[in-house]
């Protein structure tokens, strides 16, 4: 093997990921920019400079999708990642017995793709005749009204997230030193002195991390709102992402568009170094 | 006393979580009046064959299935190939703009896929390939959490065995194909289920890109059938039954692969 072979090799084993990469990620990226600043009538278009942005900021529906989209980030992840929590310590207890059973039967809904769990989502919770009305006797309007709505959506993705979730800090859990435990037990630490003080600290990289993909995965919700109400009732389930659908492949206004999917790309690339920040340096 | 109700409220809660999979074969073997009936059925039924034949009528369900097999199936070898071969060369190697590139295209964990689907959609219709399997298989093949995966996977690689290749005399390619492959089949199972789940599940681009019911994957035709005013919710959930199950059962015969290897990116960051 020549010195020169030795030096090509490793571009050669990367060059068809950056040729894919660039040629269906970075180009896509850049024109997207470019069509943001098109006005798009019909199959013309014509420069409008920031025109799409200073719509977008008029627009109330945009201003919708994004409280709809900021209520699931303030509400619902942190209700499912404080549950992920409290499933991992129960899956690590010495106490739990069927552990692999119960830590499978968590894990399994995020192997059930978002179409499928939200079609049988919408089955369970029909307000007339799903079963879970049957079983509680109650008449709620899941689906219907937009406060319900709303609960339902998140009933469908802490279903879906917090086994896997849980699972993410169970890793960590079992990496965690067990002499520290020791210490604060000699110490005299209760239970919850030993969680706030030792597990907690330990477990920051990967809440960290799960913070961060929950984050990105809330702002891009699509899936579960489209099937399961389209965006209604009344734009209650109206995301980023349906709404960017919504006028880029309803009305084939790919200008604006564009303009929203750079508006959400600002808003994820700030949330996420605001997060990583705030979450790293608190000790 | 604590075991007993320890062990018992994690019993209840996990039956909880599993109730909608039991009821989802329960509702794809009955026919729709019956679900939606004023005593919804507790025990499944024996209608799942006619449920599949009504889906079949109105999309042609065995041709979608069909599509949904064969283009998760190329994504999983082509986005395995190309996320192998990338992770292998990061990991492996040191060379000039290694961060840089890696960098690169960890960037598309982060910007949302979103940002892509109006180009995605213009670029394909210029090249006239809306309604194919290439317009959803080759966006993604570079995944970047595939790359990622695999360059956490290859960096395990004992440093020794290359070395003592290279002693033999083996060349670069070589050495990725005998010796650097057979240690790492656990990880390319995991990467390979991985990629499928996600192509497989995979909803908003095939929306866009796929725009015939000849040419929907499952999770289209059945989206398509909601909203109609004659929704036939047991053939839907037969449908999603088709989805679902198959990747449940899979996931029980290969949980350690399928934990190790959603997991990956996360334990060891």
């Amino acid at each position: 093997m020549t010195l020169r072979a030795m030096k090509l090799a490793p571009y050669f084993f990367i060059l068809p990921a950056l040729a894919l990469f660039a040629i269906f990620k970075l180009y896509p990226i850049a024109w997207s920019f470019q069509l943001s600043l098109f006005r798009t009538e019909g199959a013309l278009q014509s420069f409008a400079g920031a025109a799409n942005y200073t719509r977008l900021v008029a627009d109330p529906l945009f201003w919708t999708a994004l409280r709809n989209t900021g209520a699931v980030l303030a509400v619902q992840v942190p209700i499912m990642l404080a549950l992920a929590l409290a499933l991992s310590i129960a899956f690590n207890s010495g106490l739990l017995r069927f552990r692999s059973f119960v830590r499978l039967g968590w894990f399994l809904p995020i192997v059930t793709g978002p179409i499928a769990y939200g079609l049988l989502f919408a089955v369970l919770l029909n307000p007339q005749s799903g079963l879970v009305n049957w079983a509680l006797g109650l008449d709620i309007p899941w689906l219907t009204d937009k406060f319900w709505a709303r609960v339902a959506l998140g009933l469908a993705l802490t279903w879906h997230y917090v086994g896997f979730n849980a699972m993410v800090y169970l890793s960590r859990l079992q990496a965690l030193p067990a002499d520290q435990y020791d210490a604060a037990a000699v110490d005299g630490a209760g239970v919850w002195r030993r969680f706030w003080h030792v597990t907690l600290p330990g477990m920051r990289p990967v809440i960290v991390l799960t913070v961060v993909m929950s984050t990105i995965g809330t702002l891009q919700l699509f899936d579960e709102p489209y099937v399961l109400t389209k965006g209604g009732p009344d734009n209650a389930l109206l995301t980023l992402g349906l709404y960017l659908y919504d006028n880029g492949f309803r009305f084939f206004d790919f200008g604006y568009a564009s303009a929203i999917a750079y508006a959400l790309t600002v808003i994820i690339g700030v949330l996420g170094i605001i997060q990583f920040r705030v979450l790293r340096d608190r000790t | 006393m604590k075991r007993v109700m320890l062990t018992s409220s994690m019993l209840i809660t996990v039956t909880v979580v599993l109730v909608p999979f039991y009821w989802l074969i329960v509702a794809a073997t009955h026919s729709s009046a019956d679900v939606f009936g004023s005593t919804p059925p507790l025990l499944p039924g024996g209608e799942l064959m006619d449920n599949l034949a009504a889906l079949e009528q109105r999309v042609g369900f065995s041709r979608t299935i069909l599509n949904s097999v064969l283009i998760s199936g190329l994504y999983t070898l082509g986005a395995g190939a190309v996320c192998t071969l990338a992770g292998y060369g990061f990991a492996v190697y040191d060379f000039r703009g290694k961060e840089l590139l890696f960098g690169l295209i960890m960037l598309g964990l982060i910007v949302p896929g979103q940002v892509t689907l109006v180009p995605l959609f213009k670029m394909m219709l210029a090249m006239d390939w809306l309604n194919t399997y290439q317009a959803i298989v080759l966006p993604n093949l570079a995944l970047p959490f595939g790359v990622f995966l695999m360059r956490q996977s290859m960096s395990t690689l004992p440093k020794e065995l290359l070395a003592a290749g290279r002693a033999d005399g083996c060349g670069e390619l070589r050495l990725f194909v005998r010796v650097a492959l057979p240690v790492m089949r656990p990880a390319l199972a995991a990467l390979a289920i991985y990629l499928f789940l996600y192509q497989w599940n995979d909803f908003v681009w095939p929306l866009i890109a796929l725009r015939t019911t000849d040419a929907y994957t499952i999770p289209l035709a059945l989206a398509a059938q909601t909203g109609a005013t004659d929704t036939d919710y047991g053939a839907i959930l037969a449908g999603t039954a088709v989805a679902a199950i198959p990747m449940a059962v899979l996931f029980l015969f290969l949980q350690r692969h399928f934990v190790s290897g959603l997991l990956a990116g996360a334990i060891k960051e």
